[in-house]
């Protein structure tokens, strides 16, 4: 077979791209250059730092056996990279480079990955649309009028605008499956714990986790590979026992999958378009063997209320550090201490970020903190114990991945409510710690009409059941044979 | 203190004490940089405990196992699973603007030294050191300061005491049994000077016979045992003299100026917070093993209150004196390591030449370091004299002067004796003829102590050493002048 033309090479899946190479077929360089010249000629505002085409990044290890062979990788910007700036999209860490590089990314390095670009997100991954960035909003690749989704909206339209294979992101809760499922891939959060956190910029430290966003599950299975695995750097990292198998399944058969009609069905504010495609999809379950059972998440529907108590107490702590005084953002010229402190932090933070900090201050305060943060923790080990429940009557817990497709730029920055019920779907996962996937479940026209847009299906698994999710998602992203892209 | 102290009759002082002492782990409490002190500063930093975006803590498993040794010498309830908190507070020694602490579930709570109740013991992380460049030392008013970041993540024990102590002197004692405890288990330099032990102070008074606490305040920076005792002494005179005038204690934070004395309120931005302490979820809960808290108990030493016990029940040494050797590190190692060296020697004659003899010519020779351990005289020589003296070899007189010899140029106190012919007569055929012409040199003396008048003996005796040059036992020339005199 000939050497790919570049919008076919451009075309290929990570795992299409590393058969090529394998088989002599496609120059691993020219897979890198490819994308490091379409990266820096982009217009979705993805990237705040992009290899230059040409560059030769020296993987730490050039060992033979190396799975990924000089692939490219996009990195949201919370990841610290050696010597590369790195953001977090905020202006309190411009200029900031890193004295050392985060274990995910340096695993994908071992594994033979090169990092293609750093990728714009949320200021500190607080957001669902991807217009916190102090460094512009990405524009979504289906219709650039719209938001990718967020926090790792900029590695979702990268993965989905063709201008990387494939890339890392975060979840808290629902950075990854959220912009993913508006922009139409594939995003997973593997359980927390799967992947080390060290030199992941904290937003909450509970429930932040790493995870890939790639254009389909095998792809997500590859990158998961590499990165999961116990970290003596991270305490709280314990890996996944047994590693991760590639997915093979193309059938359902004998798979219990739990729909909680309560909490997926009558949730307000679900667009008809989700819930038809939703519908849809359960018939596709069904069809590859798979029985639906209904089961009760009697607290799932708290979610929202109990994560916008305990990742902003996280926050208000995690983000203190960002003081003026060792690196980053410091205004100078004045009187004193408190007053550099004040200054540094009212210019360098923005909007939303200021409005978590004051909220996760005020949860914890005396007085205070058994009322909001007390409560809080109750409800997420309330919600961890519906899904052990559920778990006892099924397989895996389906539901929508986010109740809109991509929403217009600017039409909830007014309403921070509206904006944080984006993540009604994703949150209870991330507050009970379990792994949960977004793929592509087909497209529906926004409300009041347009260009279809993509809707995502959301499945989660029991904690470290990473295979079996994976393998599930596989058959029914074969079914599904969502082929459109964006234009 | 020298003020009256009229008010001891009507209050009660009430004094509780917060220990923090830095682990002597090889690393930091969090990170893998090494621990440092009076280096080139920020050498011993790393992104964790410099606090870079990212980073994150990895608990040291030493200084647990340190931690573990201390509460269990103070015989503590160890805590199953005891967590870690975030204290937050901001300020440039913090650089993650949170202390890791321990907040309400601590590594151990309900321990006793001595007379005093423990409270509670907690693994935290010691901030970093601020250099303020100004006259007052302190942050207010300086025109900059610098932080040095070697210090910051130590691994620190908190112990915090309930508050028995009714006594300033009793405080400082009790804190020299303390430190006494944590060395001889070997986990901290404990150097209230260097501040690898710091100590504060909650004081507070109230009616004497009454049973609700007085309004405390906080006393900070007594960075000596000395400090410690004066600080509070102050804090007492303050606190009487408000009450006696009728007005308010205010619970307070007060930093003790050694320099003049005196106790000044520190601002409330500098301590006035509210740390909004929650779990710090980035550890996970610290659950010692049943094989750590046995080889934490094995691996004890011998611990004050235990060797007090045995130097009373064993070696019958008076009880003052027992607690001088057992709470007295220095001076505890001394006696032992010449008790080992002895040979038959009665422990309490070593004893009292230790603490007695010893601890005396070491002052009166003003050497640079009264540490017996490093003067000249080795504990084997102590013994050996002892020994000499309790055999009646050489009399006490002769073991002064050769203990006079040795502080001052060391040696074998069998070769100083034969040197100087200081043995003791025990040809009693030669102390006889002394005598004799004692009693002939002075016959108005002679003459008054055979009337019965046995203060007038002394310059016999004194005549007699004279001619021995000390080498007489004075019990044996006593008898031998009144047998000489017809006394019997």
């Amino acid at each position: 077979m000939a050497s790919p033309t570049t919008s076919e090479l451009l075309e290929l899946t990570a795992a299409g791209a590393l058969r090529r190479i394998d088989e002599g077929e496609l120059p691993a360089d020219e897979v890198f250059d490819a994308y490091a010249e379409v990266a820096a000629a982009e217009e979705l505002n993805a990237y705040l730092w992009r290899a230059e085409p040409g560059t030769r990044p020296t993987p730490p290890s050039a060992d033979e056996s190396e799975q990924l062979r000089g692939l490219p990788v996009a990195v949201k910007d919370l990841f610290c990279t050696e010597g590369i700036k790195t953001t977090a999209g905020s202006r309190i860490l411009e200029g900031y480079r890193p004295p050392y590089t985060a274990t995910a990314v340096r695993r994908l390095s071992q594994a033979g990955a090169r990092v293609l670009g750093k990728t714009n997100m949320d200021e500190f991954a607080m957001g669902s649309s991807n217009e916190n960035s102090a460094y512009g909003p990405v524009l979504n690749p289906w219709d650039r009028a719209r938001v990718p989704g967020g926090s790792s909206g900029g590695s979702a339209a990268a993965v989905a605008g063709r201008l990387a294979p494939w890339a890392i992101g975060t979840d808290t809760g629902g950075s990854i499956r959220q912009p993913a499922s508006l922009c139409g891939i594939v995003g997973l959060k593997p359980t927390y714990g799967a992947i080390s956190r060290y030199g992941m910029v904290a937003f909450a430290s509970s429930l932040d986790q790493c995870g890939p966003l790639t254009r389909d599950v095998t792809d997500a299975a590859l990158l998961l590979r590499a990165m999961e695995g116990r970290d003596p750097l991270d305490s709280t990292s314990v890996g996944i026992d047994g590693g991760v198998e590639l997915p093979s399944r193309e059938d359902l058969g004998g798979l219990r999958v739990g729909v909680a009609r309560d909490f997926s069905h009558h949730a307000e504010g679900v667009e008809p378009g989700v819930a038809e495609t939703f519908e849809r999809s359960l018939a596709t379950i069904e069809q590859l063997g798979g029985s639906i059972e209904e089961i009760e998440l009697p607290h799932a529907e708290h979610g929202i209320s109990a994560y916008y108590v305990l990742a902003p107490a996280e926050a208000s702590a995690n983000l203190a550090r960002y003081d003026g005084v060792r690196y980053g953002l410091r205004v100078d010229g004045v009187a004193d201490l408190v007053a550099m402190y004040e200054r540094t932090r009212a210019r360098g933070f923005g909007l939303e970020v200021k409005r978590r900090i004051m909220l996760g201050t005020y949860a914890l305060s005396s007085g205070y903190y058994e009322a909001y943060y007390g409560s809080a923790q109750k409800v997420r080990t309330l919600i961890a114990r519906d899904f052990e429940r559920a778990f006892e009557r099924c397989d895996l817990v389906v539901t929508p991945t986010s109740p809109s497709v991509a929403f217009e730029l600017g039409a909830r920055t007014a309403d921070p409510l509206a904006m944080y019920l984006s993540d009604y779907f994703t949150v209870p996962m991330s507050l009970a710690g379990i792994p949960a996937i977004s793929i592509p479940a087909g497209l529906a026209e926004p409300p009041g009409g347009g260009t279809p847009l993509p809707v995502g299906l959301q499945l989660a698994a029991p904690a470290f059941a990473e295979s079996r999710l994976l393998d599930a998602a596989h058959a029914l992203e074969l079914a599904i044979d969502f082929q459109e892209r964006p234009a | 203190m020298t003020t009256e102290n009229g008010w001891r009759q009507r209050y009660e002082p009430v004094i509780g004490l917060e220990i923090h002492v830095q682990l002597s782990t090889r690393t930091k409490m969090f990170c893998g940089c090494e621990l440092s002190f009076g280096e080139q500063p920020n050498l011993h930093t790393c992104p964790i405990c410099l606090a870079h975006p990212g980073s994150l803590p990895v608990t040291n498993e030493q200084a647990v196992r340190y931690a573990l040794q201390i509460a269990l010498a103070l015989d503590c309830e160890i805590a199953p699973r005891s967590i870690f908190h975030r204290k937050n507070y901001f300020y440039p020694d913090n650089p993650k603007a949170y202390q890791i602490s321990q907040y309400d579930i601590p590594l151990a709570t309900a321990g006793r030294l001595g007379d005093v109740r423990i409270h509670r013991v907690h693994l935290e992380e010691d901030a970093a050191k601020l250099v303020h460049v100004s006259a007052s030392g302190r942050i207010h008013g300086s025109g900059s300061s610098l932080v040095d970041f070697n210090r910051g993540g130590t691994p620190l024990v908190e112990i915090v005491t309930e508050p028995d102590l009714d006594d300033p002197a009793t405080a400082r004692e009790w804190l020299q049994l303390l430190r006494t405890t944590i060395k001889q288990i070997g986990v901290s330099d404990v150097n209230m000077e260097e501040g690898s032990l710091r100590c504060d102070a909650n004081v507070s008074l109230r009616p004497v016979g009454a049973d609700a606490l007085g309004v405390k305040a906080e006393l900070k920076n007594m960075n000596s045992f000395r400090f410690l005792e004066r600080g509070i002494n102050a804090e007492l005179e303050r606190q009487a003299a408000l009450l006696d005038a009728e007005e308010q204690v205010e619970q307070e934070t007060l930093h003790f100026d050694p320099r003049s004395g005196e106790l000044t309120p520190l601002r409330s931005k500098e301590y006035a917070h509210d740390y909004r302490y929650f779990p710090e979820p980035d550890l996970v809960p610290l659950a010692p093993t049943e094989a750590m808290l046995s080889e934490a108990r094995e691996s004890l030493p011998e611990l004050p209150a235990s060797r007090r016990e045995r130097y009373l029940a064993e070696l019958e040494l008076a009880d003052k004196q027992a607690t001088q050797l057992a709470f007295d590190a220095d001076l505890g190692a001394y006696f032992e390591a010449a008790l080992a060296a002895a040979d038959g020697t009665t422990p309490k004659v070593i004893a009292n030449w230790v603490t007695g003899e010893l601890v005396a010519s070491l002052r009166e020779a003003k050497a640079d370091d009264a540490d017996p351990a490093s003067s000249r005289v080795s504990p084997d020589a102590l013994a050996k004299l002892a020994g000499m003296v309790e055999r009646k070899e050489i009399s006490t007189g002769a073991a002064r002067r050769v203990l006079a010899t040795l502080v001052a140029e060391g040696g074998d106190p069998t070769r100083i004796v034969e040197r100087e012919g200081l043995g003791q007569l025990d040809d009693s055929g030669e102390l006889e003829a002394i005598v004799a012409r004692a009693v002939e040199s002075d016959p108005e003396a002679a003459a008054r102590v055979r009337d019965g008048n046995m203060k007038a003996i002394g310059p016999l005796v004194g005549f007699v050493m004279r001619e021995t040059k000390g080498r007489a036992d004075g019990g044996e020339v006593t008898r031998l002048i009144r047998e000489r005199l017809g006394l019997g």
